[in-house]
């Protein structure tokens, strides 16, 4: 459990690091918290010939409230969104703070960060799946400048997203308040990722759903919207009755795969009990 | 000292001072009496007198809660574990271990590793060809020829993780990636995963009475089918091993052996063609043994021989992902089990077929777990007929030993969790068929009509029932808790298990007790420190029967110089046969104490005391001498020291052992089940012990709890899943569950009792080592069955998230 041999950098702005990305080639990476990279280098699953370290980029540690939405530098710590549930910048987006309390355990949260979870792309990521469900754009930076991408086309398959390899991640924008947002998962140990991960965000009023969306994690290589839920919670009334119809549709829209932790009907079972408990969550906020 | 002693005149005669004899057993008690939490005020009730208690003694030392002596180093990080240990000029050893599960081994080429440069050596098995495979330390006999594995594989491969080559550099980063350029041609051989449906490479019976009989006649017979998961000790620290060869004395001294040091010290003399005595293995800290660690692995041989080839010290610290297939794993069983009982819910028979999964090699524990499986299986029962089978079955994964509690954790689970099924169907209350059918104190000691490891089963004292009903009384809360959560919907389950453990296991052990010219005390044991405080315990010993404080007692553990005739921490032996060896080395040391304190007192021997730590002659509590003065009056030079005197106060003593001594103990789970996640909290959990005589009672307590978080593991977590071409799927700590402090109950309740003094041994004390895990998977399996109202058997272990939610269903 050593890592194979590679090169160290230290990037102290993004142009920099972009650069450097560049210069050193396609086999180089960033490196931010490193609690899934350093732990993939050390088994040598992977074999980046050089790092980028840009933790010292303090520009992109920062969660900032404007007209477009909650923009979340991508150096921030799972912790200090964790820690910033009261603050005016995250008015309505209680669902993040509490969602990061899900993210491995305390140490993990101190170091890891918001950009290099998205783009390590886990499908039972947090991050990842409240970045689909709530419509967030990933910006990017490359040697040409900046371009966002939206969740939905930014994950596209097992651990792989739309980055192109020269690209960092600088920023994650959400661009509506959830009140109505929560996320639920199940993993057999605190702090494991989970098995099945559900995020749902009701618009609710005066008791009923004019809308809501569902998004699911580890039921598919990548988080999932789930389109034949969300249909059933259109202009329904905003009861356990509605949750549970929407989560039965769910289990039987989604075509899971099995392993050790889970055959497919498992988990199908646990989207349907993740969803209703997470509809419930998000009506009592 | 001169000055001192000369100050010293004659004392008159006085009454005859009874010579120090060990505690008599106290006789079993109807009412237990547990440990008191707080330290005992002097003469509490409840703890037997001390050996040498006086008039004037203050307290005992056993029995108390005296801190551990190891913490102060461990808890300041100065602790010393194998890979704190560096040599100078030292190389580091990767090992290529094989990626495939059975294949012949076509060819291994080195070439590219041996040309990186700061690469020092790269050895195969075909550098090995002559030395034989590792032998087994506890043999029946009736092995299966072709069963032991080699050093290193050198023309077959039969479990992914086995040892290919060894590659030697400068640093451990550059022997890491010279490993990964040895190239090794492999030709793939069937691969044999699932035990059941394999042919077995041995087995044997194990019966007495007529079960056949019992069963065919019996009123009711019920049966139930059940697994125990692969799941093994996983110490928080990896092994380790740091080998220097000193040419100029030919000496070969090794850093990071644990569990039984001589006896790998002399595997290695053998192996290596040195003198036992020229090869010196050293006393370490150690990161948790539980069985599995210290026992002699390929590595054992490869780093000293590498040492000895290399003329430079060789220094190898298994990593966590080797650790995972190369250690022992363990546990993997399937058990076809029955029992006949009479109307009443008499046991009449017990019959067991089990189908043991032993890994690709029979490793140094031999078939010592299947016997032990089998033997232990009818635990505190009376039982007139039993007929065990076991089936030995090598598979294509890594080889299996012991884990602590060996073939208890697995047969008292199979056994419990049948009696649960039984009284469901038999239609009595699940505490009554056992009330009934276990072994009252009137008909202890009870002699089994079969063997274990190699000594009779002579079960001796306890009372099994006493110790149930008050393990059952404590947890009647539980009973109405569970209760109430029920109507409130929750989904809650209580489960108990009885169990028999055996502990104490000989032939021998040996000690030395040294008292220093200042006054300290030095031991000398041949037991190892695993992390479970048996230098604390040992210092108690040796303290009480020299009525000194114990921190002015050295507990060295494990050094094979200072101790060539120690046996080992296995087996939950060390205080029991280990602690004992130290009392009698130490009730000698006491006995010549006295000879020499009387002649520097100048009165017969009768009259000399030893009270408060000083001798003194009766009648002349004034003239005081310290066990200091009496090792210098034992010292060269020394006018008290006479001609046929050997210098020095110091004594070897070996304390032998036919039987084994068997604690019990109860485990009560109760448990909450998510019916939608499958998810299994356990709330509350009790471990009742007894324990013949607890040196350290919170050193029991804590043994009680780590069993508990650990077997915690096998019974709803850990597996070491193989898909069907032998590769492991849990291969790192995220696959791979164990229990952390979220996943244990916060609080776990232990009930030690010391009731029934073992008769076998001068301490009346029993091991602690294992009770705490025995009945763990059991407890909590009858538990979760009782949760959700199931009818039939659990099935299989562990009961993992995705199986609960099958079962509820």
């Amino acid at each position: 459990m050593k890592p194979a041999p590679f090169t160290y950098h230290r990037a102290h702005d993004v142009r920099g690091a972009v650069e450097s990305l560049h210069e050193l080639g396609e086999d180089a990476k960033l490196i931010a918290g490193g609690q899934s990279l350093v732990a993939m280098m050390n088994f040598r699953l992977a074999r980046p010939s050089a790092l980028i370290d840009v933790n010292r980029i303090d520009a992109l540690r920062y969660l900032r409230r404007d007209g477009e939405g909650l923009r979340i530098g991508a150096l921030t710590t799972h912790h200090t969104v964790e820690s910033s549930g009261s603050t005016a910048a995250l008015a309505g987006f209680g669902v993040l703070s509490h969602a990061a309390r899900w993210i491995g355990h305390y140490p993990i949260r101190t170091r890891g960060t918001i950009g290099g979870s998205i783009a390590h792309a886990d499908s039972t990521a947090e991050w990842c799946l409240l970045a689909v469900l709530l419509d967030a754009q990933i910006v990017v930076r490359g040697q040409v400048g900046e371009r966002s991408v939206a969740a939905a086309d930014f994950f596209h398959g097992f651990l792989t997203t739309a980055l192109e390899p020269e690209e960092m991640i600088v920023e994650i924008l959400f661009p509506r308040p959830a009140p109505h947002a929560a996320l639920s998962e199940f993993a057999q140990r605190k702090g494991d990722f989970a098995i099945v991960a559900a995020a749902v965000d009701l618009d609710v009023e005066d008791g009923v759903c004019s809308a809501g969306r569902i998004a699911l994690g580890g039921v598919d290589a990548v988080p999932i919207r789930v389109p034949e839920a969300e249909s059933l919670l259109q202009g329904a009334p905003a009861t356990a009755e509605t949750f549970r119809a929407a989560a039965d549709a769910a289990a039987a829209a989604v075509e899971p795969g099995s392993d050790a932790h889970g055959d497919a009907d498992y988990r199908r079972g646990l989207a349907r009990t993740l969803i209703e408990r997470a509809c419930a969550q998000a009506i009592a906020v | 000292m001169t000055s001192l002693l000369g100050d010293l005149t004659v004392a008159p005669p006085a009454p005859v001072r009874p010579r120090p004899s060990p505690a008599p057993p106290r006789p079993a008690s109807p009412e237990p009496s547990a440990v008191p939490d707080t330290e005992p005020p002097a003469d509490a009730p409840g703890l037997p007198p001390a050996p040498d208690a006086g008039p004037e003694r203050s307290r005992s030392v056993i029995g108390s809660r005296v801190p551990r002596h190891e913490d102060d180093r461990l808890v300041r990080g100065q602790g010393k574990f194998v890979d704190d240990v560096d040599r100078p000029r030292q190389a580091h050893v990767r090992i290529v271990r094989s990626t495939v599960a059975h294949a012949r081994l076509v060819a291994v080429d080195v070439a590219a590793a041996r040309a990186v440069p700061g690469v020092v050596f790269v050895l195969t098995g075909a550098d090995l060809i002559g030395l034989p495979p590792i032998p087994i330390r506890l043999p029946r006999g009736d092995e299966p020829p072709g069963c032991l594995q080699p050093v290193l594989a050198h023309d077959e491969v039969r479990y992914v993780g086995e040892p290919v080559a060894a590659v030697v550099a400068e640093d451990p980063y550059l022997a890491e990636d010279a490993a990964e350029l040895v190239t090794v041609e492999y030709a793939d051989l069937p691969v044999v995963v699932d035990a059941s449906t394999a042919e077995p490479a041995t087995g044997f019976d194990v019966s007495y009475g007529d079960a056949e009989a019992a069963f065919a006649t019996a009123r009711h017979v019920v049966e139930i089918d059940v697994s125990v998961g692969r799941h093994a000790a996983v110490p928080m620290e990896p092994r380790g091993l740091v080998a220097d060869y000193d040419e100029a004395t030919g000496v070969l001294e090794i850093w990071g052996a644990t569990k039984v040091p001589v006896f790998n010290r002399n595997v290695i003399a053998t192996m290596l063609d040195l003198p036992a005595s020229r090869v010196h293995l050293h006393a370490m800290d150690a990161g948790g043994g539980f069985g599995a660690r210290g026992e002699f692995y390929p590595e054992d041989l490869l780093i000293p021989w590498l040492a000895r080839r290399l003329r430079r010290p060789v220094k190898w610290a298994e990593d966590r992902a080797e650790n995972l297939v190369a250690l022992n794993h363990s546990r993997q069983q399937r058990h076809r089990i029955a029992a006949a009982f009479a109307v009443d819910g008499t046991l009449l028979a017990l019959r067991d077929h089990v189908v043991h999964d032993n890994g690709a090699y029979l490793r140094t524990h031999g078939l010592l777990v299947p016997e032990l499986t089998v033997t232990m299986l009818p635990g505190p029962y009376r039982l007139p007929a039993y007929a065990a089978r076991i089936d030995v079955v090598l598979t294509n994964k890594t080889p299996c030993g012991t884990y602590r509690a060996p073939g208890r954790y697995e047969g008292t689970f199979a056994r419990e969790h049948l009696l649960d099924v039984a009284a469901d169907r038999i239609g009595i209350d699940r505490a009554e068929v056992r009330r009934r059918n276990l072994l009252t104190p009137e008909e202890l000691p009870h002699r089994r009509d079969l063997r274990a490891l190699g000594t009779d089963v002579v079960l001796d004292a306890g009372d099994y029932p006493g110790l149930f009903a008050t393990a059952l009384a404590r947890t009647r809360d539980w009973a109405t808790e569970a209760r109430q959560l029920r109507e409130r919907g929750r989904t809650v389950g209580l489960g108990f298990a009885v169990f028999l453990e055996k502990s104490g296991l000989g032939p021998h052990e040996t000690a030395d007790v040294t008292v220093e010219q200042d006054g300290e005390v030095t031991v000398h044991s041949g037991g190892t420190s695993l992390g479970q405080g048996i230098e604390t315990v040992l210092a108690q010993i040796a303290a009480q029967r020299l009525d000194i404080d114990d921190r002015a007692v050295h507990v060295i553990n494990g050094d094979t110089n200072l101790q060539p005739f120690g046996v080992g921490s296995w087996a939950s032996r060390s205080t029991v046969v280990g602690g004992s060896a130290v009392d009698l080395a130490a009730t000698a040391v006491l006995e010549r104490a006295l000879q020499v304190a009387a002649r520097v007192l100048g009165v017969p021997a009768e009259q000399v005391r030893l009270t408060g730590g000083c001798f003194s002659a009766i009648g002349e509590p004034g003239r005081r001498l310290s066990w200091g003065d009496v090792a210098g009056a034992c010292a060269p030079g020394s006018p008290h020291l006479r001609p046929e005197d050997t210098p020095g106060l110091s004594a070897r003593r070996v304390f032998a052992v036919d039987h084994m001594t068997y604690p019990y103990g109860v485990h009560v789970a109760l448990v909450d089940v998510d019916r939608d996640t499958g998810h299994v909290e356990v709330l509350r959990y009790l471990v009742a012990y007894e324990v013949g005589r607890a040196i350290n009672p919170t050193l029991v307590e804590g043994q009680l709890i780590g069993g508990v978080a650990q077997g915690l593991g096998g019974a709803l977590y850990e597996s070491f899943v193989y898909d069907q071409q032998g590769q492991p799927q849990a291969t790192t700590f995220m696959d791979y569950l164990m229990p952390t402090a979220e996943e244990v109950p916060r609080r776990v309740d232990t009930l030690v009792t010391e009731d029934a003094p073992s008769p076998g041994n001068p301490l009346g004390v029993k091991g602690a080592g294992e009770g705490g895990i025995t009945a763990v998977a059991a407890a909590t399996a009858n538990a979760v069955r009782d949760a959700l109202g199931l009818t039939g058997d659990v099935g299989a272990l562990p009961l993992s998230p995705h199986r609960v939610v099958a079962l509820s269903r």
